[in-house]
């Protein structure tokens, strides 16, 4: 029966496309005892040889988290997570390396088939790069641990710190202690707070007075072991006039039950700096019946703590089974400026409410929102916004566009926008619009010749230019391959 | 055989009768002019041609070059080379009218298993295309059909017609709403195109549009089925006498 086998052998390939970062290393790992307690926030930190300091950090968060309630304000449901039943730390085996050669082969070959290279040799001789193409430099992060670091040698010559936050606490615990917890505090909500307790790695990124970081910096995160959470804390500070731009991409294999990841991204722009982050996230979304898939629940912030500094949040999400995800700014200098540039694409039975907050506290800050939200399948997707101007905050400026856009009848899109002004001088803008893809411009594009899915990404790409324009260019043209992945077998 | 073969097509819209049993021949590299009145069904013919939902063919069979097309898709039909000029081209936001030519272009070549273009050749192409259509750049760079004028997206879609090559091409109303001057721009674009290779449609109300595409022949709807055919004289009598004469030959 040639024809069935053909079908069955189709079936099989969509599937891998949908989600082609969904396979499992084979690695021996190292795991800390199931389950969290006291002596779980003790092991991870003499697992990282951490001074007293941090373990004390830590400590305080675990026990104000046994203090806390998971927040339930948020459009999403999902089953109670058992806390107790998951690992919250796992390493591939053999440790210290003295540098990339000693890397796992097997951890190496992952990152290479998810297209990132760890190797500068390979990055600096081997292919041939298209003209005008930047380098990045990598951390890539496996699990709960940071196994390769790319470019440090380059970086440093410039007085650029970019390295594992487990090596930064060794290295700069003055850096460190000063501003780890100083925008995202250990008691800011349920996930970040328990993050405080058990993060494990991430990155750490310094840029000093006046400096433009020489190369995009970028972290790659991959979740490999079964029932383990991820739990990564990324600091970056930008001194007075520096300039970075971060990268951050992460996917996990595909697996039946959900996982946990819950992370804290802290930045801090001094006087003039500027600091550029964007994500394109893509962790596994479940299976078509809703079944495993990440919870992502994430905080990220961001502090322009000088003035006239800026900080732009930029991201994709297409993955996980649940994004619970604000990123956002703290506008405390005077003439600072926050920017949020978001797709968020739900299919299947995704649920997503992601959205962000620009708390204007100093004078003429000025921030800008631009929403792209789309849903397919029976997907929900929300988006949850505040904008606030505090009494101080004379001439703040918010401008929020909010659109959404449905594919099919069984999906939901919302929106949730909170405004606040306490003084009379602020002006804020909001626009927002609901459509859904016409009959008739998926037919014009399918009298050309495309067929049903192309024609979708093709209209849902030009939904999200504005937000894809903000991209770093690789990443723009990564993340437009992603949107006609992630929307693959919406129309039918 | 004809290149495409109309026979005894029946089509409901929402269970409303529009088409009862349309006959229709178009030879290979003829063009035909399809006249009639409001509602004698000239843009339902067009559509049911392209694949459009909603028009449900109850009897009756359409063959192109032999082969009938009522099964296939919008898009597999497309890469056959039917190709439909729109009478109200639809907006796509946000996609530049460049990227949507190459993306379709390219689909079509790729459902026939032809090569995709690169990018200098497409570019070429379409520069060249665009020139004899009074496109600029700036255009091809605008999102598709998105705040054009009405001369405008008449001339893309004849831009897109050039670019994509059809063997059959539909012209639905394709003078509607052009003033005099645009009418002739887009009537030279499609004389350019005439060629033994590629049969035409031009479904229009007035004899006006057929004094620059001299039609091979005329045929006249009335109430869902061509009532009386001709040579291009025909429009000219239309005009003159109106269409009330066929309206009981319908009947």
């Amino acid at each position: 029966m040639p024809a069935v086998l053909e079908t069955v052998e189709q079936v099989r390939c969509i599937d891998v496309d949908q989600y082609k970062y969904g396979f499992v290393t084979d690695i021996e790992s190292e795991k800390a005892p199931k389950g969290l307690s006291e002596d779980t926030v003790r092991f991870i930190s003499a697992k990282k040889s951490e001074p007293e300091w941090m373990l004390a950090w830590r400590l305080e968060a675990y026990k104000r988290w046994l203090t806390m309630r998971e927040p339930t304000w948020a459009r999403v449901d999902y089953p109670k997570i058992d806390y107790q039943n998951a690992y919250y730390y796992s390493a591939p085996k053999k440790k210290a390396l003295a540098s990339l050669d000693e890397v796992d082969p097997e951890i190496l070959k992952t990152y290479e088939k998810l297209g990132i290279p760890l190797r500068e040799q390979e990055i600096l001789a081997g292919v041939v790069r298209p003209e005008g193409e930047r380098r990045v430099a990598v951390d890539a992060v496996f699990d709960s641990v940071s196994v390769a670091t790319t470019f440090k040698e380059e970086l440093k010559k410039a007085g650029v710190i970019f390295m594992p936050m487990s090596e930064a606490i060794r290295e700069h615990p003055d850096l460190v202690k000063k501003y780890l917890g100083s925008v995202v505090p250990t008691s800011d909500n349920f996930f970040a707070t328990l993050n405080s307790a058990v993060f494990s790695d991430g990155s750490f990124v310094y840029v000093p007075e006046g400096v433009r970081c020489p190369m995009e910096l970028s972290t790659y995160f991959r979740i490999n072991e079964a029932n383990t959470g991820q739990f990564e804390r990324t600091l970056i500070i930008a001194d007075k006039g520096a300039y970075v731009s971060y990268l951050e991409g992460c996917t996990a294999p595909m697996r039946d039950e959900n996982q946990l990841h819950a992370a804290v991204v802290e930045l801090v722009a001094l006087d003039d700096a500027e600091i550029k982050y964007s994500t394109v996230q893509n962790w596994y979304p479940g299976d078509a019946d809703g079944k495993g898939g990440i919870f992502n629940f994430v905080t990220k912030r961001g502090d322009c703590r000088g003035v006239r500094s800026k900080i732009s949040w930029t991201q994709v999400e297409t993955g996980s089974a649940i994004t619970w995800k604000y990123p956002s700014c703290i506008l405390r200098g005077d003439n600072s400026r926050g920017e949020f540039y978001s797709i968020a694409i739900s299919n299947g039975h995704q649920q997503v409410d992601s959205g962000t907050k620009m708390l204007h506290l100093g004078k003429n800050t000025t921030s800008r929102i631009i929403s792209k939200g789309i849903a397919a399948g029976k997907s929900n997707n929300t988006y949850r916004g505040l904008v606030s101007a505090h009494r101080k905050a004379k001439g703040a400026r918010n401008f929020t566009n909010c659109d959404s856009l449905l594919i099919g009848h069984e999906c939901g899109a919302h929106t949730v926008p909170y405004i606040e002004a306490k003084n009379s001088s602020a002006t804020f803008e909001h626009e927002a619009t609901t459509s859904k893809i016409s009959e008739d411009m998926l037919f014009y594009c399918r009298q050309r010749g495309m067929s049903a899915e192309e024609a979708t990404a093709l209209v849902v790409n030009g939904f999200v230019k504005d937000v894809l324009q903000q991209l770093p260019m690789e990443f723009a043209v990564e993340a437009q391959k992603l949107i006609s992945i992630s929307l693959e077998g919406s129309v039918g | 055989m004809a290149f495409l073969e109309v026979k005894n097509l029946h089509v409901e819209v929402e269970d409303k009768k529009i088409l009862n049993g349309l006959t229709l021949s178009v030879e290979k590299g003829q063009v035909a002019a399809i006249m009639g009145p409001n509602g004698s069904g000239k843009s339902t013919l067009a559509y049911v041609l392209a694949g459009k939902d909603n028009y449900k063919v109850t009897e009756g069979d359409v063959l192109l070059d032999g082969e009938s097309i009522l099964e296939m898709a919008p898009d597999e039909r497309a890469a056959k080379g039917v190709f439909l000029a729109f009478q109200y081209p639809v907006e796509v936001p946000g996609v530049a009218t460049m990227t949507f030519l190459r993306t379709a272009l390219n689909a079509q070549r790729k459902t026939r298993g032809e090569a995709e273009f690169s990018t200098p050749e497409f570019m070429k192409l379409v520069r060249e295309t665009s020139k004899h259509l009074g496109i600029d750049q700036e255009m091809l760079r605008r999102a598709v059909n998105v705040g054009f004028s009405g001369g405008e997206k008449k001339r893309n879609e004849i831009l897109q017609m050039a670019v994509l090559q059809p063997r059959l091409a539909v012209l639905d109303e394709t003078d509607s709403g052009l003033d005099i001057d645009a009418l002739k721009i887009v009537a030279e674009g499609v004389n350019r195109l005439r060629s033994p290779e590629r049969s035409m449609i031009v479904i229009t109300h007035y004899q006006r549009l057929l004094n620059f595409i001299v039609p091979d022949v005329v045929h006249v709807m009335a109430k869902g089925k061509v009532v009386k055919s001709g040579g291009k004289e025909l429009a000219l009598q239309l005009e003159a006498k109106g269409y009330a004469q066929f309206a009981d030959e319908a009947a």
